[in-house]
């Protein structure tokens, strides 16, 4: 076949074999090919060989997965994709998880929804990451799609329990309720009992993550009529005797989720739960524990034959339950751990966990709360490379690390395809030799060829970023934190890394030079985040110029209405002044004040007794709109009123504008010139131009 | 006054140039004013470690700040794991409560006196089962009403004021925190613990 001619008539007549060189393909012949394609990489390729082959995948496909809910619109997701039943959303950047985002920056749900009970009225499953949604929205969901099967909802924020009971009672053919990790605002656990007393087709339900209690024996009803359930995951209120009681209704689940293993057992209870959870034959996930003690961590050990994933990241184990568990785990591909396991638990692991594919340990402690005395070391991961050669994906928080124990790392184990290794001590260097960490991302990025993701830590300098952008060939992700010595560093990844998708960077002597130097890169990444770096206001604006297909937009914390208005005059600038404090008296004319008073109070005395008062510029004091709009009329007697560093916000001047409309009221934003920091700075490709939501706080260039 | 002025180049203060103060007021307590205004700022990390740079020339503001090197400063975001993880974090332990609580345990008729960690046990039942397990002997089964029933031995420990106490009857962390050394009790003494003293 030398090219494919559309046939427009798909009748039996075409279906006879020309004697052409082109053969006739129809529609239906191809999309039912493409519709046996399920990677999205792959539908990708596809759809770029030619127009026919572009239209047949776009029919044919039923899951679509939106990296960054603002780089396209709902409308030009449906106009493309109209028979789609899946859909993945994600939303805010991803170090919202950490704080940096401020809250309503956007990310809402509601507008695909609203556009979807149209255009998809036969949705059956939405998976949300970092996005914002309400009760009002997921009232919506429920009740505008009859199939909706699946919900699954990881890092989101916006809603409460009560949004979750509108699921529960609306969706007739829920398989799937899957809540991981959200900011949710937990007001009871009524919305279990909200599933209706028919209702058999769930298949998983996680709540683990859900502190309020849910009516037990509701749960109980539920776990025994739906016989196709495989996961389920309680919260920690879950005692014992309940786990026991839910086992024993459903032994054929693959997935568990325990609650808090901590009540006294009877030698009795003991054994009967050690049964239920033999009978568990098909078993491969273990997750929940909390706070576990000891002498329960037995009665798991018949269940652990068929373990693939075991999470105790929520528990704090010792070394020596760590390794009495793991000894019966020999088919562990997936393993996270906190800490607390120290490295004699990690030598368990090598020891024992000859499968092992990933590996997470994460802090048992908060290290700014205390020293880091405890935790985890080099000795900890070398002694797992050493026995688990199948390792491809580690993200490892400890203490303290060296060059050369990388540098063996991954020489026993070549094939990280996810290398995040968190020293928690920011700049912290190699604590044998002294040096920089370079070298040992260096040997990371040379020796681990498939690398798609790296998060890099410890005292770093633009050497490190000469490696990845010489050597990592298939990053996809890199993390950057308190690392480089200037915007070299940042070059050299943008030129170097031909994969780069996401590039995200706080703390870092990253600057204007570094971000403009490929400004055309960026059309070929999802996003890039910089925060806490040295690029100005100028420098997103040049990017944002030159480059009108990326939304630029800095997020500038300063410019929220209910935050501090920094810097608020009257009617002409205050001239450089030196001051002291003066007796409040009644032919007072001008009273400078710093540092001083300790209430609204103070501030509206003076308003109120000083007849002659006509300047008034008042400096870093408690006083706030309370005390501005005290008296807002003697202001038209007064010269001019400064006010800087007190409580002031925008809302309290906005109003003192609006009830007196001869006086000049100016407020300066420092964060708005040009030259200053651009505090954070978030940029990504979009084909729907610059989002409409941006709040107020979000600058877009 | 000449540390004030390089002071107030430190925090550029000349677009303002405004200095607290009636004439003979107290530099210290200028400067500590001034240094706990900058703590009402965003803690944001180039801040905190200016601050410890920066100050450590300068003592009498230096007090304000906190003693521990300038890495411990809170900062926000960090380590990188997700608030919801955060939240679930073990309460921090101190050295003292790191290392181990090492009583004396004696059994009645046994020629010599063993040493347990209160520490590695998080409960009682725990802790029963050790000291089964060392002395091979049962405990019997506990009640509020009658002590240990079931069996001739009773765990008994002494508490802060010299009293001999029945394990049980308190919370695990009030008598880990009062327990100076354990007993077991054998035959007529243990039964006569058993009502109601």
């Amino acid at each position: 076949m030398n090219h494919k001619r559309k046939n427009p008539d798909p009748s039996p007549d075409s279906d006879e074999s020309t004697t052409q060189l082109s053969s006739p393909f129809p529609d239906e012949v191809l999309e039912r090919v493409l519709s046996l394609l399920n990677s999205r990489k792959d539908r990708n390729s596809v759809s770029l060989v030619c127009k026919d082959w572009y239209d047949a995948e776009r029919w044919s496909r039923t899951h679509v997965f939106i990296g960054n809910c603002y780089s396209v619109s709902p409308e030009i997701l449906t106009r493309r994709f109209p028979n789609i039943r899946s859909v993945t959303l994600k939303g805010k950047p991803r170090f919202s998880d950490f704080d940096l985002v401020p809250p309503k920056w956007g990310a809402y749900v509601h507008s695909w929804l609203l556009l979807f009970a149209t255009k998809y009225h036969f949705l059956e499953e939405l998976r949300l990451k970092r996005m914002t949604v309400s009760d009002e929205s997921l009232k919506f969901l429920a009740l505008s799609f009859p199939n909706f099967k699946a919900l699954s909802l990881l890092s989101c924020d916006g809603f409460s329990t009560d949004g979750l009971a509108s699921i529960t009672t609306h969706c007739k053919n829920l398989t799937e309720l899957d809540i991981q990790e959200n900011d949710i605002d937990d007001k009871s656990g009524k919305w279990l009992s909200c599933f209706p007393e028919n209702f058999m087709s769930l298949e998983v339900l996680n709540f683990a993550n859900l502190n309020s209690d849910v009516n037990f024996e509701a749960l109980e009803r539920l776990v025994s009529r739906c016989k196709s359930l495989k996961v389920l995951k309680v919260n920690e209120n879950m005692t014992l005797e309940q786990l026991h009681r839910l086992l024993v209704l459903a032994p054929h689940l693959r997935e568990l989720g325990t609650g808090s293993l901590l009540q006294e057992l009877m030698p009795r209870q003991h054994s009967e739960l050690k049964s239920a959870f033999n009978n568990c034959k098909n078993l491969n996930i273990l997750s929940g524990f909390y706070e576990v003690t000891s002498i329960f961590l037995p009665v798991l050990y018949p269940a652990c034959t068929n373990l693939t994933f075991l999470n105790l990241s929520y528990a704090a184990l010792r070394s020596d339950e760590l390794s009495n568990l793991l000894i019966h785990c020999p088919l562990l591909q997936r393993l996270w751990v906190q800490d607390s396991v120290e490295d004699e638990g990690l030598e368990a692991v090598g020891s024992n966990c000859p499968l092992l594919e990933e590996l997470r340990v994460f802090p048992a402690s908060d290290p700014f709360e205390d020293e880091i005395l405890h935790g985890v070391t080099e000795t900890g991961f070398l002694a797992v490379s050493y026995g688990c050669k199948k390792l491809h994906y580690v993200l490892y928080f400890c203490r303290q690390m060296t060059n050369a124990a990388v540098a063996t790392i991954v020489q026993n184990c070549p094939d990280f395809t996810h290398f995040r290794l968190c020293i928690m001590n920011p700049r912290q260097p190699d604590y044998q030799t002294n040096e920089p960490m370079d070298e040992a991302f260096g040997a990371v990025v040379k020796t681990c060829t498939k690398l798609r993701r790296l998060a890099v830590s410890g005292l770093l300098t633009d050497l490190t970023f000469e490696y990845i952008g010489k050597y990592a060939k298939n990053l996809e992700t890199l993390s950057v934190a308190f690392a480089g010595s200037s915007d070299w560093g940042m070059e050299c990844v943008l030129k170097g890394c031909p994969k780069l998708r996401k590039l995200e960077i706080r703390d870092c002597p990253f600057g204007n030079a570094a971000l403009l130097s490929s400004f055309r890169k960026y059309e070929s990444m999802r996003s890039l985040w910089m925060s806490g770096c040295k690029v100005t206001m100028d420098g997103c604006r040049l990017l944002a110029q030159e480059m009108p297909r990326l939304n630029v937009e800095v997020i500038r914390e300063c410019g929220n209405d209910g935050c501090q208005a920094d810097k608020l005059y009257g009617q002409e600038r205050m001239p450089h002044l030196l001051f002291s404090l003066f007796e409040l008296c009644t032919n007072l004319e001008t009273l400078s004040v710093a540092f001083a008073g300790s209430s609204d109070w103070g501030m509206e005395c003076v308003l109120k007794g000083c007849p002659k008062l006509r300047k008034l510029e008042i400096r870093d004091c408690p006083f706030g709109n309370a005390a501005l709009l005290s008296s807002f009329r003697k202001y038209e007697s007064m010269r001019s009123l400064w006010m800087s560093g007190c409580k002031v916000t925008m809302d309290g001047c906005r109003l003192l504008a609006q009830e007196m409309p001869r006086l000049n009221v100016e407020v300066i934003r420092e964060c708005g010139n040009d030259g200053c920091q651009a505090d954070k700075l978030y940029v990504y490709r979009s084909v729907a131009g610059p989002r409409k939501d941006a709040p107020p706080f979000v600058l877009t260039l | 006054m000449e540390s004030k002025v390089a002071y107030q180049n430190e925090l550029n203060l000349k677009a303002t140039e405004l200095r607290l103060g009636l004439p003979g007021t107290d530099i210290e307590s200028e400067e500590q004013a001034l240094s706990s205004a900058r703590n009402n700022k965003r803690p944001l990390p180039d801040n905190t470690k200016e601050c410890g740079l920066k100050c450590s020339s300068d003592d009498a503001q230096h007090s304000d700040h906190e003693t521990a090197p300038p890495a411990k400063a809170q900062i926000v975001g960090w380590p990188p794991i997700r608030s919801y993880r955060k939240n679930n974090l073990q309460p921090k332990k101190t050295e003292a409560e790191a290392s181990g609580i090492y009583v004396k345990v004696s059994m009645d008729g046994a020629p010599y006196l063993r040493k347990i960690d209160l520490r590695v046990y998080r409960g009682y039942p725990e802790l029963l089962k050790a000291m089964e397990n060392m002395f091979k002997f049962t405990i019997g089964e506990y009640s509020e009403r009658e002590g240990y029933k079931g069996s001739e031995f009773a765990p008994t420990y002494e508490d802060k004021d010299g009293d001999w106490m029945l394990v049980g009857d308190v919370p695990w962390d009030m008598f880990m925190s009062s327990c100076k050394r354990l007993r077991i009790m054998k035959g007529s003494e243990a039964r006569g613990l058993g009502c109601g003293v």
